[in-house]
C-alpha cells in the first residue's frame, strides 16, 4: 500500500510533500483545542491503536483475511482533524523506524493514505448520516460506505499523481482502471472490517465514537398522565438510550444502503474487467504485433461508446444482486428456523 | 543496538542525510545506471561503516517485493517500440523503465533501512525536535511509540482469549468476535489516554511543556552526513 521511492518524480515528491505539510498543519491548528483538552497522550494513543491494529488479521470470506488500512475507521473513531494526526504520525514511524514507505514518498503516503480517505470519508458521512435514523448505531454502516469508498478514492488519487508525475510511460487507462479495480475490492474488505470494528466500539462506549457523538436520539419523557414527549438529549449524557423508533425501520434502511453501496461498487467494479481486458490486450499486443502499442491505447477503448449502457447495466446487476442474495439470505434464515423447530419437536 | 560511527552521528544530521541521498536517487534520470551503481555502492559503503548484519538488511529490504512485481510487469504493458528478451516481445522503454523504477525504490529503500537500523526511537524523537517537528505533532509521536507495544501486547491478550474461546479468527462468521476485540482494545485504549493526560496533570505537567528535547549536533558531525548526499550528487553529475 505504501508508495516506496521512484515511483513519481522528484519535483511531484516535493510537491505532494508541502501539500501534506500543509495538510497536517491545518490539522494542528484545527485539533489545537481538542489536544490540549483531551491530552497528547489521548492522539498518541490512538496512534498506537491504529498502528497495532494495521497488523490484525480479519477474516474477510473466502477464507482470506484482510489487513486494516485504517484511514476511515481513524476518522470515524477520533475525527478527522485528530485522525490524520495520527495517520501521519503512523506513517512517520512506518517511514523513519521501519523502513516501510520511501523516505522522499513520505508527503505522497500521507497525503494518499490520510487527506485523501479522510476528506473522502468525511464527504460521504456528511452525505449519509443525515439519511439515516438519528441514533449511534447509524455511523456502522456510515463508517462501512466510508472505508468503501475511500480506498479506491485514495487508487484513483495515486493514478492522478501518477499522471503528473509518473516516472513510466503507462496507459492510464489501463493503470486507472487496474488501480481502481482492485482497490474496489480491497475496499470492499476495509468497508467489512471497520464496520464490524465501529460497531464493537458503538455496542460498548458509543460516546467515544467521533462520528456518533451528535446522533443521540432525543428523550422521550412519559409524564403522570402517560402522555409522551420528546426532549433533546444532553450531549454529555453517559450512556446511550434505546432507540425510540418502531424495529421496522433498521432493516429498510439496511437494505436501502445495501443497495446503494451495491449499486456503486458494481458500478465501479464494472471498470475492473474492462481494466484486466485492456491490460490483456496490452499483453497480446506486447506479443505480437509490431506496431506502437499507443495506437491501440485502451484509452481510445475507453471513449464514448462504451459508457452509457455498462454503467447502467453494471448498476442494475448490482441492485439485482443485492435482491437475490437478500431473498436467499431469507430463505435460509426461514428454512433454517423450520428445520430448527422440527428438529425441536422431534426431540421433545 | 550496535555502536559505529554511523550509529553515533545525531540523528537529525541522518534524517536529513539519507532523505537527501534518496531525493538524488529519485533524481537521477532513467537509464543512468553507472550513476545508480555509484549510489548504491555508497550506501553499501554505510552500511558496511555501520557493521549492519546483511542478512537483516536485506530482510528489510523485502518491504519492497510487491513493487518489484510491479516494476516486473511493466516492460508486458508500458508503450513503445518491441525488443525481444528471451524470446518474449517486451516494450524497449518499458524495459528501461523498469530497471530505473527497481533502481530508485531500491536505494530508497536501503536508505531508509540504513536510518532505520541504526537509530533508536529515542534518538529519532530527538532530531526530529531538533528538525523542528510541530511540538503537538512530536508528542503524538512520543506518546505513540511508547504505547505502540502496550497495545500490541492487549491485542495478543484479546486474541489469545478468543482463541480459547473457540473463535480461530479464520471464517468469516469470527469476524464479529475479531471486532470486538480490536473494538474492546480502542475503548481501553482510549481510556488509558484519559488516565496518562490526568496522571501527568496531577504530577505537575503542563500542556505545551516539550517532552523530548534532542541535542545540538556538532559541524563536524553535519559535515560528516553531508559527505553522503555530496558524494552521491558528484557521482551522478560525473557519471554519465
Amino acid at each position: 500500500m505504501h508508495v516506496p521511492d521512484g515511483f513519481l518524480d522528484a519535483s511531484t515528491s516535493i510537491a505532494t510533500g508541502a501539500v501534506a505539510a500543509g495538510a497536517v498543519g491545518l490539522a494542528l491548528q484545527r485539533s489545537e483545542r481538542e489536544v490540549r483538552e483531551a491530552g497528547a497522550p489521548l492522539t498518541g494513543l490512538t496512534a498506537a491503536f491504529v498502528f497495532a491494529a494495521q497488523m490484525v488479521n480479519f477474516p474477510v470470506g473466502a477464507g482470506t483475511s484482510g489487513h486494516l488500512i485504517g484511514g476511515a475507521l481513524a476518522l470515524v473513531l477520533v475525527g478527522p482533524w485528530t485522525a490524520l494526526l495520527c495517520l501521519t504520525a503512523v506513517l512517520l514511524v512506518q517511514g523513519l523506524l521501519f523502513a516501510d514507505g520511501g523516505l522522499t514518498a513520505l508527503g505522497t503516503n500521507v497525503l494518499l493514505m490520510g487527506v485523501v480517505p479522510i476528506v473522502v470519508g468525511s464527504l460521504v458521512l456528511r452525505l449519509v448520516l443525515p439519511l439515516l435514523p438519528r441514533r449511534p448505531r447509524s455511523v456502522v454502516p456510515a463508517a462501512g460506505l466510508a472505508a468503501a469508498v475511500s480506498v479506491p478514492a485514495a487508487a484513483l488519487a495515486f493514478t492522478g499523481l501518477y499522471a503528473v508525475g509518473g516516472t513510466v510511460d503507462v496507459p492510464l487507462g489501463t493503470l486507472a482502471a487496474a488501480m481502481v479495480g482492485w482497490h474496489v475490492l480491497i475496499g470492499a474488505g476495509e468497508a467489512l472490517i471497520t464496520a464490524a470494528v465501529v460497531g464493537a466500539v458503538v455496542a460498548t462506549r458509543a460516546d467515544l465514537v467521533h462520528a456518533a457523538r451528535h446522533l443521540r436520539p432525543d428523550l422521550v419523557l412519559v409524564d403522570a398522565d402517560g402522555r409522551r414527549s420528546a426532549a433533546p438529549s444532553p450531549g454529555t449524557a453517559p450512556g446511550v438510550l434505546a432507540p425510540a423508533r418502531p424495529a421496522r425501520r433498521p432493516l429498510a434502511v439496511g437494505l436501502a444502503v445495501t443497495a446503494v453501496v451495491a449499486g456503486l461498487v458494481s458500478l465501479a467494479a464494472s471498470a475492473s474487467p474492462d481494466g484486466l481486458e485492456s491490460v490483456a490486450g496490452a499483453l497480446g499486443f506486447a506479443g505480437g504485433a509490431q506496431e506502437s502499442a499507443a495506437a491501440s491505447s485502451p484509452l481510445s477503448g475507453y471513449g464514448v461508446s462504451g459508457v452509457p449502457s455498462p454503467l447502467l447495466s453494471g448498476a442494475l446487476a448490482g441492485l439485482l444482486g443485492v435482491a437475490v442474495t437478500v431473498a436467499v439470505g431469507a430463505g435460509t434464515a426461514l428454512a433454517s428456523r423450520v428445520l430448527g423447530r422440527a428438529r425441536r419437536s422431534t426431540r421433545a | 543496538m550496535r555502536d559505529s560511527p554511523v550509529h553515533r552521528l545525531p540523528a537529525q544530521c541522518k534524517v536529513v542525510a539519507l532523505v537527501a541521498l534518496a531525493l538524488v536517487a529519485v533524481a537521477v534520470p532513467r537509464g543512468r545506471w553507472a550513476a545508480f551503481a555509484a549510489l548504491a555502492v555508497l550506501l553499501v559503503a554505510v552500511v558496511a561503516l555501520a557493521r549492519l548484519p546483511v542478512l537483516l538488511v536485506l530482510r528489510r529490504l523485502a518491504v519492497e517485493a510487491p513493487f518489484a512485481v510491479f516494476a516486473l510487469l511493466l516492460p508486458f504493458v508500458a508503450a513503445g517500440p518491441q525488443v525481444r528478451v528471451l524470446g518474449v516481445g517486451v516494450s524497449g522503454p518499458g524495459l528501461v523503465d523498469a530497471g530505473t523504477l527497481l533502481a530508485r525504490a531500491t536505494l530508497g529503500v536501503l536508505a531508509a533501512v540504513v536510518l532505520a537500523s541504526t537509530t533508536s526511537a529515542r534518538d529519532l524523537l530527538g532530531g526530529l525536535a531538533r528538525l523542528r517537528l510541530p511540538a503537538p505533532l512530536l508528542s503524538v509521536l512520543t506518546f505513540m511509540l511508547r504505547y505502540a507495544a502496550v497495545v500490541a501486547d492487549d491485542l495478543r491478550r484479546v486474541r489469545i482469549a478468543r482463541e480459547a474461546r473457540g473463535a480461530s479468527g479464520d471464517r468469516l462468521r469470527h469476524l464479529g468476535a475479531v471486532a470486538a476485540g480490536v473494538g474492546s482494545v480502542f475503548v481501553r485504549t482510549y481510556e488509558r489516554g484519559e488516565r496518562v493526560h490526568r496522571a501527568m496533570l496531577a504530577r505537575g505537567h503542563r500542556p505545551g511543556t516539550p517532552l523530548v528535547e534532542g541535542a545540538p549536533a556538532r559541524p563536524a558531525a553535519w559535515l560528516a552526513a553531508a559527505a553522503l548526499p555530496a558524494a552521491g550528487l558528484l557521482a551522478v553529475a560525473v557519471l554519465r
